[in-house]
């Protein structure tokens, strides 16, 4: 069946911080460039980043990339690609000086230097000392990216799509990427975006969690359709968890709070951070204290008639110091927590943050896959960036700020990557006859769906499975368990009905489709951390306590095809530095 | 309906709190608003994330009396 079709020489899907730098990078060369996104570009959730962006610009006191490089192997325990991560700190500064150059409203010191401020895990010559190391605009760093990116973007007449969903990938019989089709929320119209070059940047999928930090709109598309289009995701089976996120709601908690003195409290009134890390206590790194509070719980000292959360006390801390110094933090106590925390102590839980897996890149952006006995072939014309693919920096554990980074170094250098292919590559090449066949028997299975399952009753049930059995702590019988019950609950997922078959602005359906990709992710977390018999950074096993590197120092890469497994080697050799070896991680 | 599932996805926002207020809001509060209130409903989903977070969460208000009597049935949801 044919759809109709726009041409441009590059398709970019997704409108956050990755996509829209990479777009910049291909309309500034004079590229033709779409920018597909489901919502308005500056209301992508990078806008919820406030930490800031991690640089070593050296303006608070002596740093340089190789401690940032450090710094960043270390937090991911080893399972990072070192040559990616030397680009990404080597490039980083320049990254930052280029968004200032577009207009960034960075905050400054009084010599007029880019203000730089401290976080957990970056520190000066090797761990010795903490170093300031990240870039901000007050608390809107991820809005003032969005907003300047976006100006820009349209002053290089980069062609906006907002409020379409990008629903497959298209591949010829030879494997490479023609393009992908799309659906316009406000028609219900399908179309063939037919590009020369294909680059996802849809953003993380925290929303297969019942706790999770993220926006509903973090779906995990860009993963969904590269996995139902036989491209493998990478080290799925590790998720970043914040400790704090509000009980029920997600809504996060800054680690502000117990930088002020906020702490937290088992249901016997005790601090019990004092007993896990003792000369840290509420302020050890946030896998350590996420641990920590998934063992009171699990153990029975969790808080309240399910004895399932822990509370955040900051009563002791003052109102002024809570109004001054933690703007914003009573709205929300208040808003979803039903608690005013100057009285009361908030309800927390460990709640999924970010996602270190994804597709698979090497440091180019380019999209690549193991074959003819090689761990990494360019697919050609496909290209991701940004928290949808795995490059891999973040390894097994993400440093704080360094996803904005990832987003800026990685954008543009797909962008760059874009460029030499289309140089090399020029002209369209034809569509298969069959493009857009796949998504059209999608669409009218949907359609035709009689005595279906609820998509809301799938996805809940998705939500509670993940939580429950691929959680901050991994046991080995909840594993085996839940890798049954996801397939069991995915084998629903296939069966959705909607009742509403309208075409304008169908959120029904538009939800049906994003749960087929929510739930190929949920799949691929559950098999993969089945499967990794070991504990590295958030990958937390009860039954294997301890970081494996004899066995297991490889990437995961997981095939939709039978939740089929493959290994390959992480790269221990940066570009130019001496390699980092694998050290016993403390903090 | 439409017009309805139109400012349904309008309420998709880069902010989870944003998310959670203006899906409970659409449940409980929009189906009362007069017509007028509805549009100015529509047009406060124009802000920026950040902005209007601010004004839902107290932290702001509005010039706009239209408006602040709308977002008054929003801080409350
Ligand atoms: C509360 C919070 C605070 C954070 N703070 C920080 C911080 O301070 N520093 C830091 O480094 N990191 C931080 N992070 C992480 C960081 O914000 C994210 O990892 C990052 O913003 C992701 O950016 P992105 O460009 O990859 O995707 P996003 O910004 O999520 O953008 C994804 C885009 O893809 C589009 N899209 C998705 N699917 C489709 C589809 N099917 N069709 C069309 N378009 C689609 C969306 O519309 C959107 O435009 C934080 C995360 C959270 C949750």
């Amino acid at each position: 069946m044919s759809l109709p079709t726009r041409k441009f020489d590059a398709v970019v899907v997704g409108a956050g911080g990755a996509g829209m730098r990479a777009a910049l990078q291909l309309s500034e060369a004079g590229l033709k460039v779409a920018v597909l996104s489901k919502v308005f570009p500056t209301r992508s959730h990078t806008v919820a980043a406030q930490g800031g962006i991690g640089a070593s610009l050296g303006n608070m006191g002596e740093d340089n990339w190789l401690w940032h490089m450090y710094d960043t192997i270390k937090g991911s325990d080893y399972l990072g690609d070192q040559d990616a991560i030397e680009f990404l700190c080597r490039m980083a500064p320049q990254a930052v000086y280029d968004l200032e150059h577009y207009g960034m409203p960075f905050d400054r010191n009084e010599n007029g230097t880019v203000y730089q401020r401290p976080f957990g895990g970056h520190s000066s010559n090797f761990g010795e000392r903490p170093v300031q190391r990240s870039v901000c605009a007050a608390d809107r760093t991820g809005h003032a990216m969005l907003h300047t990116l976006y100006q820009r973007n349209v002053r290089a007449n980069t062609v906006f799509f907002v409020e379409w969903m990008a629903l497959d990938l298209i591949r010829d019989a030879s494997g490479q990427v023609l393009g992908v089709t799309a659906m316009e929320m406000e028609t219900g119209e399908t179309w063939i975006f037919q590009a020369r070059a294909t680059l996802f940047a849809t953003g993380g999928a925290g929303r297969i969690y019942a706790a999770s930090t993220n926006a509903f709109i973090n779906t995990g598309d860009g993963l969904g359709m590269a996995a139902r289009a036989g491209i493998p995701l990478e080290d799925m089976e590790f998720w970043q968890f914040h400790p704090t996120g509000v009980a029920g709601a997600g809504v996060l908690i800054t680690e502000g709070v117990r930088g002020e003195g906020g702490y937290l409290l088992n249901k016997d009134g005790e601090r019990f951070m004092e007993r896990y890390a003792p000369n840290m206590k509420d302020l050890a790194s946030r896998d350590v204290v996420a641990r920590a509070m998934a063992t009171e719980i699990k153990e029975g000292r969790g808080c309240g008639k399910d004895a399932d959360y822990i509370l955040l006390k900051l009563d002791h801390i003052g109102v002024d110091k809570i109004e001054k110094k933690l703007p914003g933090i009573r709205e929300i106590a208040k808003k979803f927590a039903n608690v005013d925390p100057v009285k009361d102590p908030i309800p927390v839980v460990p709640t999924c943050h970010y996602q270190m897996g994804g597709i698979p890149t090497n440091y180019h952006g380019e999209v690549v896959v193991p074959g003819n006995g090689k761990d990494n072939n360019v697919v050609p014309g496909f290209y991701a960036a940004g928290e949808v693919a795995c490059a891999s920096v973040h390894g097994a554990n993400r440093l704080g700020t360094n996803s904005l980074t990832d987003l800026l170094v990685f954008g543009k250098a797909s962008g760059d990557s874009v460029i030499r292919y289309l140089k090399e590559n020029p002209g369209h090449k034809d569509l298969p006859a069959d493009a857009a066949d796949y998504t059209m028997a999608r669409l009218s299975r949907l359609d035709s769906q009689a005595g279906g399952e609820s998509v809301f009753e799938v996805g809940a049930a998705m939500r509670r499975t993940m939580q429950a059995h691929c959680g901050v702590f991994r046991f080995p019988d909840l594993l085996t368990d839940g890798v049954k019950k996801i397939r069991e609950i995915a084998d629903r997922a296939a069966r959705t009905e909607i009742k509403d078959k309208s075409k304008t602005f169908n959120t029904a359906r538009i939800e049906a489709l994003e749960l087929d990709n929510l739930i190929e992710v949920a799949r691929s977390t559950m098999v993969c951390a089945d499967a990794r018999q070991e504990s590295r950074g958030a990958h937390d096993r009860a039954d294997y306590p301890k970081r494996d590197d004899v066995t297991w120092l490889k990437h995961t890469l997981w095939y939709k095809d039978n939740d089929r497994l493959e290994y390959k080697a992480v790269n221990l050799k940066p570009l130019t530095a001496e390699s980092f070896e694998p050290k016993v991680r403390s903090y | 309906m439409s017009d309805f599932d139109r400012v349904r996805w309008h309420c998709r926002r880069g902010l989870l709190e944003l998310d959670i207020i203006l899906t409970r809001f659409l449940e409980s509060g929009y189906p009362r608003l007069s017509e007028a209130q509805r549009t100015v409903f529509s047009g406060l989903l124009e802000y920026a994330d950040n902005d209007l977070w601010d004004f839902v969460s107290g932290r702001k208000s509005s010039a706009d009396a239209a408006e602040e009597e709308v977002l008054d049935l929003l801080r409350e949801t």
